[in-house]
């Protein structure tokens, strides 16, 4: 663990060339060579509590970055007003999201003392996209935290403009750790069961978990759906996760 | 849940918002979680003019009960008033 920490906001080069801010923290201190971990956030945006998470994972050795996917609709703009606007467009369209995530791993990499390893994780939507991303980047270690929209369509009649991905299972890249909620409707343990499935029949290498008495966003310590043994224990996973797929 | 629900409709008013007054022309309708609120979903309401920026919104988070009683107190105030007023 290092406590200390620099944190920044800085530039990078996302999907098609645009320039975009994202969120960098890197240990002080800390041994290098060390891994990177790339951090997408859920969909009411670019957030503080998202950027606590960030954080955390330089607290435990990993340079983080996490892109702002709604800088293009509104640069500038509080988390929440850009999120509103990202809503009303029906969310960001899944290549823009990959190649965002690649210039993230891209600018980790670079960065001195990176051992060269990437891992990814997010949560909700973003638990959708990190495996989206595993599945078309070449990356390290990915996290999906209750992620929906994998093997189901969105329900009838919403907007948001995200269509299934399981087909893209067979190039998933990396190991996958996913933690849901037993309580979840999106998605439900069934769902999280059947992407189990279709990676156990094409070997991939990956670890579900799904916890009793949490539902949706058990991780967010500042919501309702906060549940601190499912939160705690899944944050212990995924740095074991990591530990063993992002060390040098 | 992340319901991801959205409803959009047009609208033409005005809303005050952190900068002050400023014209309305778009609303966006949504169940999902809240920002604020301490509720897991709300309905949430986003009054907007996207020409004016995305600051340019006035945002609502309110409890499923709040919002039918909302929903029903519009309609009431619109209904005791002349129709040729609201028409």
């Amino acid at each position: 663990m290092s406590e200390e920490l620099t944190a920044t906001t800085i530039t990078m080069t996302g999907a098609g060339g645009d320039e975009i801010e994202a969120y960098l923290v890197v240990p002080d201190g800390s041994p290098t060579p060390r891994a990177s971990v790339v951090v997408i956030h859920h969909m009411p945006g670019y957030d503080s509590p998202t950027k606590e998470i960030v954080r955390k994972f330089a607290a435990h050795g990993y340079a983080a970055l996490m892109p702002n996917l709604y800088y293009r609709e509104a640069p500038g703009a509080s988390p929440d007003d850009a999120a509103a606007v990202a809503r009303a467009n029906g969310g960001i369209p899944d290549d823009r999201l990959v190649g965002d995530v690649s210039g993230a791993a891209d600018y980790l990499r670079a960065l001195p003392g990176a051992n060269g390893k990437v891992g990814v994780i997010g949560y909700c939507s973003g638990g959708r996209q990190s495996f989206l991303a595993a599945s078309s980047l070449q990356l390290d270690a990915a996290v999906d935290c209750y992620g929906a929209c994998i093997v189901n369509p969105p329900p009838e009649g919403m907007p948001l403009r995200v269509n299934p991905i399981v087909g893209l299972a067979p190039n998933l890249s990396c190991p996958l750790l996913g933690l849901f909620g037993a309580e979840d409707k999106y998605p439900t343990p069934d769902e999280t069961a059947e992407l189990s499935k279709v990676l156990d029949d094409l070997g991939k290498l990956h670890e579900f978990h799904t916890y009793e008495d949490a539902g949706h966003a058990f991780f967010a310590v500042d919501r309702p759906a906060y549940r601190p043994a499912a939160a705690n224990d899944g944050w212990q996973k995924i740095f074991d996760f990591y530990g063993r797929y992002l060390a040098s | 849940m992340c319901t991801y629900n959205t409803e959009q409709v047009e609208i033409a008013g005005s809303g005050k918002g952190a900068q002050g007054w400023f014209q309305l022309t778009d609303a966006t309708v949504y169940f999902d979680h809240p920002v604020h609120a301490m509720a897991e979903h709300t309905l949430n309401i986003d009054f907007r003019n996207p020409a004016q920026g995305p600051s340019a919104r006035v945002a609502v988070e309110l409890t499923a009960e709040s919002a039918r009683a909302l929903a029903a107190a519009i309609e009431a105030a619109l209904a005791a008033v002349p129709a040729a007023l609201t028409s």
